[in-house]
């Protein structure tokens, strides 16, 4: 069984992420198109820390028979891959834009020198 | 016959003469509508000047709105289309309209019906007014297109969301059907929301207290191209607009643009 503390510090944690996700949205610092994988990684991991018997039987499922709490890190791991991945995709969109960007300022600036 | 319907006058509103006007149309991948979108609304009224937004479209549409008279003004890649209307917006803003009318470059707005849309914003009574496919007038023979079965289940929650949040009935929180006066363009000119907007932008509205009415419209299928919201993504959409609702009600407000007197 998981050890209480851990599940209390596991829950605190994900709240506080939670919060401060929710405070970056408020804030239009985080769009919400990128802030919802990390409340969905925030509301998994609170709803895992606290359900202390359900992250049992998942420990159960999966193998984990000595300490139930990895399974809570390998979660957050793999909720952490997937923002990861998920931002490569968005920075590469980003740098695609950005050469169209550059591109078509370089050619208006050419096109006004012209006219001068 | 064909004779007598041209000589007949037109019949534009007289409170629009002199009234610097201007139908804003969002437009992605819409070659094969974009020409009778714009002739009906030269139907409607010839004085409206119009911008088409091309928001990257990867086919003519910008060259043949241009070809029929329209300013076009084309975004380097796909903006979606809050990113594409706002473009409009700010253009309407900046070139000095003081009245607005948003439709969507696919047909499926009818402009024959801008009139009943324009009518609460020019008589003082709304910032900006919205056409509703689903407001209820007790006519028999209307009869309008109102979306499919599983999207009218989101639009229904995302209007009962909504009304809940501004005191208020909304029925289409969705349409973007659309007139606005100078108040209203420049609020969405200065903060207009991401992705598909219509539903933020009712909290926004309401937040800075502006006045928006509801108006009984008939839409159309649309013309022609692929609608923007897939199965999947209108489930990410539900999501994330039902998120920026809530989150909407704590923001600050941004300041809307406004003429300098």
């Amino acid at each position: 069984m998981t050890p209480l503390v851990v599940s209390i510090v596991a829950a605190v944690a994900s709240v506080v992420l939670l919060v401060v996700v929710l405070e970056l949205i408020r804030s239009r610092r985080l769009r919400e198109r990128y802030a919802l994988l990390w409340l969905a990684t925030g509301v998994v991991l609170l709803v895992l820390s606290a359900w202390r018997s359900g992250l049992n039987t998942i420990a159960g499922w999966v193998g984990v028979t000595g300490y139930p709490p990895a399974v809570l890190f390998a979660v957050a791991t793999l909720f952490i891959l997937l923002v990861l991945l998920d931002y490569s995709t968005v920075i590469s969109k980003l740098s695609d834009q950005n050469t169209v960007l550059a591109q078509r300022l370089a050619l208006l600036e050419q096109q006004l020198r012209e006219r001068r | 016959m064909a004779e007598l319907v041209e000589t007949v006058p037109r019949t534009v509103d007289p409170r629009l003469a002199g009234v610097k006007r201007i139908a804003i149309v969002p437009a992605f991948n819409e070659q094969e509508t974009i020409v009778r979108v714009i002739d009906e609304i030269r139907g409607f009224d010839p004085e409206l000047e119009i911008v088409v937004v091309d928001d990257g479209s990867r086919d003519r549409t910008a060259v043949v709105a241009e070809q029929h008279g329209a300013h076009v003004v084309r975004l380097p890649f796909n903006l979606g289309i809050g990113g594409a209307v706002q473009t409009g917006f700010r253009y309407a803003f900046d070139e000095g309209f003081r009245l607005a009318v948003r439709l969507d470059g696919d047909g499926q707005h009818d402009a024959s019906q801008l009139g009943r849309l324009l009518e609460p914003v020019l008589a003082g009574e709304a910032d900006i007014a919205v056409g509703s496919r689903f407001l209820d007038v007790g006519a028999t023979d209307w009869s309008g297109y109102r979306s499919s079965r599983p999207r009218r289940l989101g639009i229904t929650i995302l209007a009962y969301t909504v009304s809940l949040l501004v005191g208020r009935r909304v029925t289409d929180p969705t349409s973007g059907f659309q007139a606005l006066n100078r108040h209203a363009i420049g609020l969405f000119a200065a903060d207009y929301p991401h992705d598909i907007p219509e539903v933020e932008a009712v909290l926004l509205l309401h937040k800075h207290r502006l006045r928006m009415v509801e108006v009984p419209v008939l839409m159309r299928e649309r013309g022609g191209g692929r609608s923007s919201i897939g199965a999947v993504f209108a489930v990410y959409y539900m999501v994330k607009v039902l998120l920026a609702l809530f989150v909407g009600l704590f923001r600050k407000n941004v300041t809307p643009l406004e003429d300098t007197k």
